[in-house]
């Protein structure tokens, strides 16, 4: 398939969208368009962050998962408790793969799901007695957590119980922190309110315990901040930076702690890469403190080295020095990999359908590949991460925000990608339709993806997932026209 | 009025609305001198908002309350 014009793709776009009620085609023209690479700001061509349409399949998430899921989840030495009833944070469970070091059950709890399971009569009564027993259980059964934060499902709200009250309380009698979290699925159109949400308790909670406080510093002392750890992410990071010459105080929140969190205050500069989840976080630290955040991206060596020079930018000649030692270490590695790998992915055409960053971010180590991004969209971004977006998308490409279910499965069908690189939800809908998919959210349960090193298996996979012969025996034996057959039969 | 916080950014001031996630360039202020800085802010998505003049802030960003002008903007 030859990339389209803007003519073809706008074509396309009211061609998908034909079969909508007057309404809806009219909400959802917004939300879809063609890339402009000429204009600064996206709101001149696409809409986002607006409630989804009832009545499509949308992918979004909630305010829940947004705190929960993402920002405090990964948190490990914090036990994290799904108020209210069981079914949101149990079937949640353990699905990110945030990877980290420790012993579950005893000094990490990660992987583990802590609800205080409303019945009936906690609706009725209100919870507030029952999150206290909780709170008072789990420090006697997990003594060795550092903090407890309380995550609201959406009856707290409802219901209007005092979380608050009963944090403090027990925080008292704990003697650890204990936090809680206004998220209830609810709020917002998407998961993005929880991110804000949980980045703003985190700055009325966390962030000034340690104010005040001796603490050792060192000039190159750096927060990587929105780095999940999804399959290691956070170390293919953490290694680099420490080549350089600097200190990595505190991961947020990706195998972080609870005291990195509270120390990250002292630190000179703030890495942000998740930019949509914890630039709340990144800008109050920059007021308050003075520290300046720098938006990066570690997917793919252009990015990495691009990135790794602006970092070294703000220290002194020795970070520069070897800085630039270790671009130069890596290179024959990346030299090799690409030499191994861009001849068979050569042209490949891929559409992108994810999160919070990956949708641009990895539109690079695509290209440093040899293959090329068609379309791209985002679940829950908003105007800001589409103004990022449109620069390093070709011109008159596919941009798609919060997009139906059916509008993605038209798009792709249309537009005949190579692959696909989406979520779990996407995955077999696509496979069988003969296209290969990764899962961009997950790696498809291999990474990491960040770093030099993430890149290799990167690489790796995208060839394992277009190389696939199934997807050359999708039609099955009898279905198949064999040409002597249909020669001999005329 | 509202919170809203200025920043430097790397092509100049920008503007961000905490409470709508709004991030947009400042055009123009203005009064932009040592003894007064504020007023109109003119900004690059068509909206303008108006903050009290102050002496100008020694590091941004900084947090301040602002009034909408004119119509609301996306
Ligand atoms: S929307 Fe409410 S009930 Fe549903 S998962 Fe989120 S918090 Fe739970």
């Amino acid at each position: 398939m030859t990339t389209l014009s803007r003519e073809e793709t706008e074509a396309l776009i009211a061609e998908v969208l034909e079969v909508y009620p007057e309404k809806a085609k009219k909400d959802r023209a917004k939300h879809l368009a063609a890339n402009d690479t000429s204009i600064e700001q996206s709101k001149k061509c696409i809409t986002s962050n607006r409630k989804s349409l009832p009545g499509v399949m949308t992918i979004r998430g909630c305010a829940y998962a947004g705190s929960k899921g993402v920002v405090w989840g990964p948190i490990k030495d914090m036990i994290h408790i799904s108020h209210g009833p069981v079914g949101c944070g149990q079937y949640s469970r353990a699905g990110r793969r945030n990877y980290y070091v420790g012993t579950t059950g005893i000094d990490t709890f990660g992987t583990m799901n802590f609800t205080s399971d409303f019945q009936e009569k906690d609706i009725v009564f209100g919870g507030d007695k029952k999150l206290t027993k909780l709170i008072e259980e789990v420090e006697q059964l997990f003594p060795l957590h550092n903090g407890i934060s309380v995550q609201s499902e959406c009856p707290i709200g409802l219901i209007g119980d005092d979380i608050e009250s009963v944090s403090k309380k027990s925080s008292v009698v704990i003697g650890k922190p204990v936090i809680p979290v206004r998220c209830e699925g609810f709020r917002g159109v998407s998961q993005s309110l929880g991110h804000h949400i949980a980045n703003d308790a985190i700055r009325d909670w966390v962030l000034d315990k340690r104010d005040g406080q001796a603490f050792e510093s060192t000039p190159y002392d750096v927060a990587i901040i929105g780095d999940y750890n999804i399959g290691g992410d956070a170390w293919a990071t953490r290694i680099l930076l420490e080549e350089m010459g600097l200190r990595v105080v505190a991961q947020w929140s990706g195998d972080g702690t609870l005291a990195e969190m509270m120390n990250t205050p002292k630190v000179k500069l703030n890495l942000l890469h998740c930019y949509r989840s914890m630039n709340y976080i990144s800008r109050h630290m920059e007021e308050k403190y003075g520290i300046p955040y720098m938006e990066y991206n570690f997917f793919g060596p252009t990015k990495i080295i691009e990135s790794l020079r602006k970092i070294a930018g703000f220290f002194d000649d020795s970070v520069k020095e070897k800085t630039e030692a270790m671009i130069a270490r890596y290179q024959p590695m990346m030299d090799a990999i690409i030499a191994k790998y861009k001849p068979r992915l050569q042209g490949k055409k891929v559409m992108l359908y994810v999160g919070g960053l990956r949708p641009r971010h990895v539109i690079g180590a695509y290209e440093d590949l040899g293959m090329e991004v068609i379309g791209t969209g985002y679940e829950f971004a908003h105007n800001d991460d589409y103004d990022r977006t449109i620069k390093e998308m070709g011109d008159a490409t596919l941009l798609y925000d919060d997009v139906t279910g059916f509008e993605l499965e038209e798009f792709v069908k249309r537009l005949k990608p190579d692959m696909v690189g989406s979520g779990i939800k996407e995955k077999y809908i696509f496979q069988k339709m003969g296209i290969p998919l990764r899962q961009m959210h997950s790696w498809d349960y291999s990474g990491p993806y960040h770093g030099y090193d993430g890149f290799a298996i990167f690489a790796r996979d995208m060839d394992i997932a277009l190389s696939n012969p199934t997807f050359k025996n999708l039609t099955p034996p009898w279905k198949k026209v064999d040409a002597e057959e249909v020669k001999k039969a005329a | 009025m509202a919170n809203i916080m200025i920043r430097q950014g790397e092509k100049g001031l920008t503007f961000y609305l905490p409470k709508r996630d709004l991030e947009a360039s400042i055009e123009s202020i203005e009064f932009d001198s040592p003894e007064k800085w504020g007023g109109e802010l003119k900004l690059d998505n068509g909206g303008s908002y108006y903050i009290d003049p102050i002496a100008k802030p020694p590091r941004l960003p900084i947090s301040l309350r602002a009034k909408r002008l004119g119509a609301a903007e996306d």
